[in-house]
């Protein structure tokens, strides 16, 4: 079923989304992928603040090439969810809502997702330059010095992405 | 002797870096059409639709094709009738990525050390596989790869009573095992026979043959065949979400090996199979 989803994603709403839906996606989401994420990870481990806003955010695992002039962001498509299954888990604890990315998860993310009403979603692998056109905005929000593996918070408007894992246990991979 | 002066490399690495990454050989687009046709599910042909746009999309704005626009992999054949003439040809070639890649506005994916892990910040370096060929020409071919499939590849050290469907397993074991985390349609890239390394990178360099290439060997080329259709009926289908197409192409590549042995290695790549070669 397609849908057109405003971003953040609330409980509400992940509730509301079945593995198989076709999702546009419109409004505010956090870029961050592998070292990012052992950033965060270390952070909650020794108890101390993360420089952003867990609560119901939207994290997509990407990593973009850099911007020509006149370009909002390189190209950008996601990476693969699986390297960030390790830190996941805590993350879901603090409020992540939804996970944009692309192949299998773990079955302790999966427990995640379901325990605290996320979501998963993959994004077409391989298609960042048609992705990059659905980013309206982009900037640098934290660990600036990772490049290309530095936090962004980026706007997208009609973001094209299926559900994989939902919070009934449903994992779309797997009905395949 | 014939005198080529390892700027011309430079130069070269440095504009193929860049084309690599926004355009697809013909062989790859034409696979694509194909492929295309034959796929039944919804959301199948919806991804190949994405696909084929995202590719239009590369080309006319000089957008990556993929963000992660690779490690920059370099077959380089030098005629042993070659005198290179200027710096090193290796710091040629890195010279060549670095321009390429920090010009290019192409993503810097390379880090310094596997474990401490400090971005290069211009891919640099390379790497970089010599032959030396007969003649008196240089020819290079550059083939930027990705990680979300190479993360997919394995190697599989069988016993020689495997035999050929020990090899058709291991190659549908990967397969099944990459799943949608390799980004199908794949291209898989199978290296047979050898040593431990050698099975490796002949699975790498079969990713650069193009795809309306056969090889001579006719066991060799149905199995090619053969496999193509084992793997589409796996029904991972693009982007893994269920459907016919999961393979644009199987290409095997053989040696000589062992008595004790039958080395198989299975390089998976995604359908932004990038490879451009030059003759100097």
């Amino acid at each position: 079923m397609d849908k057109i989803i405003e971003l953040p994603v609330t409980e509400a709403i992940a509730k509301s989304l079945t593995a198989g839906d076709y999702l546009y996606l419109n409004g505010e989401m956090y870029v961050a992928r592998d070292a990012a994420h052992k950033r965060l990870y270390e952070l909650l481990e020794q108890g101390k603040p993360l420089p952003i806003e867990l609560k119901d955010a939207c994290i997509y695992y990407m990593g973009p090439s850099p911007a020509r002039e006149g370009q909002v962001i390189g190209s950008a498509g996601p990476t693969t969810a699986s390297r960030m299954d390790k830190y996941t888990p805590a993350l879901l604890d603090k409020g992540l809502k939804c996970m944009i990315g692309k192949g299998k998860r773990t079955q302790e993310v999966r427990d995640g997702i379901v325990k605290n009403h996320a979501v998963y979603l993959a994004s077409v692998g391989g298609a960042g330059a048609l992705l990059s056109k659905c980013i309206t905005s982009s900037e640098i929000v934290a660990y600036e010095d990772l490049g290309a593996e530095a936090i962004r918070k980026i706007t997208v408007k009609d973001f094209p992405c299926v559900v994989v894992c939902d919070d009934k246990g449903n994992n779309l991979y797997e009905e395949i | 002797m014939r005198n080529i002066d390892t700027k011309q490399i430079t130069e070269a690495v440095a504009k193929m870096c860049v084309e690599a990454n926004l355009t697809l050989s013909p062989d790859m687009k034409e696979a694509f059409t194909k492929a295309k046709t034959k796929e039944e599910s919804e959301l199948g042909k919806k991804i190949f639709s994405q696909l084929e746009e995202n590719l239009e999309i590369a080309e006319a704005e000089k957008i990556p094709i993929c963000q992660d626009t690779g490690m920059a992999v370099v077959f380089v054949e030098i005629g042993q009738d070659v005198s290179l003439q200027g710096v090193n040809i290796t710091d040629a070639i890195n010279e060549g990525v670095r321009q390429g890649y920090v010009d290019g506005y192409l993503r810097k994916s390379v880090v310094s050390d596997p474990i401490e892990r400090i971005n290069t910040k211009d891919n640099t370096p390379a790497v970089i596989h010599y032959n030396i060929v007969p003649g008196d020409k240089v020819k290079i071919t550059l083939a930027p790869k990705g990680f979300g499939s190479e993360n997919m590849s394995r190697v599989f050290m069988l016993k020689p009573a495997d035999g050929i469907e020990g090899v058709k397993d291991a190659i549908l074991t990967a397969v099944k095992d990459a799943g949608p985390n390799a980004c199908p349609p794949l291209v898989v890239g199978v290296g047979i026979g050898g040593t431990f390394e050698k099975s490796a990178l002949m699975a790498k360099k079969a990713l650069t043959r193009s795809l309306d290439e056969k090889p001579e060997i006719k066991w060799v080329a149905d199995l090619e065949e053969e496999m193509l259709d084992k793997i589409n009926a796996l029904g991972i289908g693009p982007g893994g979400l269920g459907g016919k197409v999961t393979a644009l192409a199987v290409n095997i590549n053989t040696y000589a090996t062992h008595i004790a042995g039958l080395p198989v290695a299975v390089n998976m790549c995604c359908h932004v199979n990038r490879h451009v070669s030059i003759v100097l």
